[in-house]
């Protein structure tokens, strides 16, 4: 039993020396890019990206490595923004502990959203978790520290650590930079951790994950809590770049916008979501400034994603020969 | 004055026929959830939008061609229905096979494409649809004034609710919906035209939510975010009612309506959420929903 149990993982090994290779190469290339980017890009939009690439990820830990579509997540992401911008603004407290503070608050909440919405699956953990952040929303709309309509403006960026400016737009961009990378790790990480595999499980086989004696449950929480504090961590972020926070961000739109970025760049592939948040960030500018909704073509973008290209970017590149013949194998 | 829980009784009862006539729309739109969901496996969230269809359609009739409120409630329903047929011919249909979740998020789509087009077209502000003369006016019952339009919503809906449900439970076509539900597979090998019941049954899905549009037109104004606000309400009361139930879709539309109203009189902050926390509730002591079948 030992023996062919050995054999079989031999057999099957996680991943192949031209897969190691590539990703190596395609990582430093990566890297490289973002460290030089500022010289040729605009940095604010950079840190969007950035932010929302985040925002993406934490996402696609739910959705992709789980299997729970949450239609709620801009209550995280939005509601940390509040909560890195009151605590930063109000409360004096520096940079790095304003982000905590949202990371926080955003892991209570998604501690809340996740006990209620678990309790029902598909469709209606989509919706559940839909009607509670609207809720949520009317909560930002109605209470005294979101400053309503107005939202909270002009938040300090200060000084982190005590002595680095945040002011200056360089020290921000690479601040940003390292906590997105540090957020990628620990998403890498998790997913690719034993109770990463055991939600893998749980997407793939619910029920057989139960009659294992998994806690089905308690791993979804964990995975919703988890993927919640990382997408306040992309929230707080957001709130120091752009020193504001505003209702826009705990709205449904947002939670769509953040689906939109996972399936278009592939849902249940680590990098996917950053293509997908890039390629959408990029339209959102070029459109900002023509008249055309950037509605009308979110929703098309959406109807032709589901309809001819589910794996999404990434994942299409994957599953391409290419893809294959670098080592990659498209799962799922 | 008399007082009811130390509210004006007139307050009380105007709170009530407003959540009434809310009721009433959450009411014809879980309802028409409930169908499509019962045989397509597929949340239409595109249905808020197509609310919205119903009633940009009922002014751009009148707009147009001159074509008053009583046609429109016949030719609104029709145009949406069969725009929604189309929709679930040449797209949705393609999707069955996949995760539900695709299905939800095809929807979506879609009501986004709606949505952001109208509001290319008219502007986000909502424009005014004017209730049709025969309604006009209000009758005074003694106890309250009761504008006459929002009597006859109260009850058109409730006609076209116990209609649909008769439709579904007590006719042959309801026979063939309701076998097609439990086993597709089966009611095609008996020689019913399933693909052709799915598209019907989405377009009649369609269909009620542009009625609930057009009738929801001269109450509310005409805007293109009509749907969008209204939907999520919806998603929440099916969760709550479940969407196991014709029947339990449409008590729960009434149901939370007039709890909303009656939260308005009591504690107006909280008339926005009181549905999301009924249903946070509803959740925790009977994760089924109140109707529901399964978990």
């Amino acid at each position: 039993m030992t023996d062919l149990t050995q054999s079989t993982v031999k057999r099957h090994p996680e991943r192949s020396t031209t897969a190691s290779v590539t990703y190596a190469a395609f990582l430093i290339a990566g890297l490289a890019f973002l460290v030089v980017a500022p010289a040729f890009f605009y940095p604010i939009f950079l840190m969007k990206l950035l932010c929302f690439a985040l925002f993406a990820c934490a996402f696609n830990l739910l959705l992709g490595y789980t299997g729970l579509l949450s239609f709620g997540h801009a209550t995280f992401f939005g509601g940390a923004a509040y909560f890195t911008a009151h605590a930063v603004k109000e409360w004096g407290f520096p940079p790095e502990l304003g982000v905590l503070t949202g990371v926080v608050g955003a892991a209570l909440l998604g501690l809340v959203m996740g006990y209620v919405a678990i309790r029902r699956q598909g469709i209606y953990f989509a919706m559940i978790t839909l009607a509670l952040s609207q809720m949520f929303f009317f909560f930002c709309l109605q209470a005294e520290f979101t400053q309503g309509e107005d939202g909270i403006q002009s938040v300090p960026r200060g000084h982190l650590f005590g002595f680095i400016d945040l002011n200056q737009s360089s020290n921000m961009y690479y601040f940003v930079l390292a906590v997105f990378l540090i957020g990628m790790v620990v998403i890498w990480r998790f997913i690719n951790s034993p109770f990463g595999m055991i939600l893998k499980s749980i997407r793939e086989n619910e029920a057989r994950a139960t009659s294992l004696g998994y806690s089905v449950a308690r791993y979804k929480l964990g995975a919703f809590v988890m993927s919640a504090a990382l997408a306040g961590l992309a929230g707080g972020l957001k709130a120091l770049v752009f020193q504001f926070a505003t209702l826009t961000d705990v709205a449904w739109q947002m939670s769509g916008e953040v689906i939109l970025m996972t399936l278009l760049g592939g849902i249940g592939t680590l990098i996917g979501p950053i293509f997908g948040a890039g390629l959408v960030v990029t339209l959102q500018n070029y459109l900002a400034t023509s008249e055309f909704p950037v509605t009308i073509i979110t929703g098309v973008v959406f109807m032709v994603c589901v309809l001819v290209f589910r794996r999404g970017i990434i994942g299409e590149f994957y599953a391409s020969r290419l893809g294959r013949k670098l080592g990659f194998e498209h799962r799922r | 004055m008399v007082m009811i829980f130390g509210i004006p009784l007139q307050a009380f009862l105007g709170q009530l026929l407003i959540g009434l006539i809310n009721g009433s729309f959450y009411a014809l739109l879980s309802l028409g959830l409930a169908v499509i969901f019962g045989l397509l496996r597929v949340i239409n969230f595109a249905h808020g939008a197509q609310y919205m269809l119903g009633a940009f359609v009922a002014m751009l009739l009148l707009q147009y061609f001159g074509i008053n409120y009583w046609f429109a409630l016949v030719l609104g329903p029709l145009i949406v229905g069969l725009f929604g047929a189309l929709i679930e011919r040449t797209m949705l249909s393609r999707l069955y096979k996949l995760d539900p979740l695709y299905g939800l998020l095809f929807t979506f789509g879609l009501a986004l494409t709606i949505e952001g087009t109208f509001r290319y077209l008219y502007g986000a502000a909502g424009q005014p649809y004017s209730v049709p003369s025969q309604l006009a006016g209000g009758t005074n019952l003694g106890f309250m004034f009761l504008p006459i339009y929002r009597g006859w919503v109260v009850v058109v809906s409730l006609v076209a609710c116990i209609g649909t449900w008769l439709l579904i439970e007590k006719t042959k076509l309801g026979s063939y919906l309701r076998a097609a539900t439990e086993n597709p597979v089966l009611v095609q090998a008996f020689g019913v035209n399933v693909p052709m019941l799915l598209t019907f049954t989405y377009g009649l899905g369609a269909a009620l939510a542009a009625f609930a549009g057009v009738l929801a037109a001269p109450i509310y104004q005409v805007s293109p975010l009509m749907g969008s606000n209204i939907i999520i309400v919806v998603f929440a009361v099916v969760v709550v009612g479940g969407m196991g139930s014709i029947m339990g879709a449409i008590l729960t539309g009434y149901m939370l309506g007039i709890a909303e109203g009656l939260t308005k009189v009591f504690y107006p902050e909280a008339s926005n959420i009181v549905i999301f926390v009924i249903m946070a509730i509803v959740l925790l002591l009977r994760p089924a929903g109140l109707f529901g079948r399964d978990a």
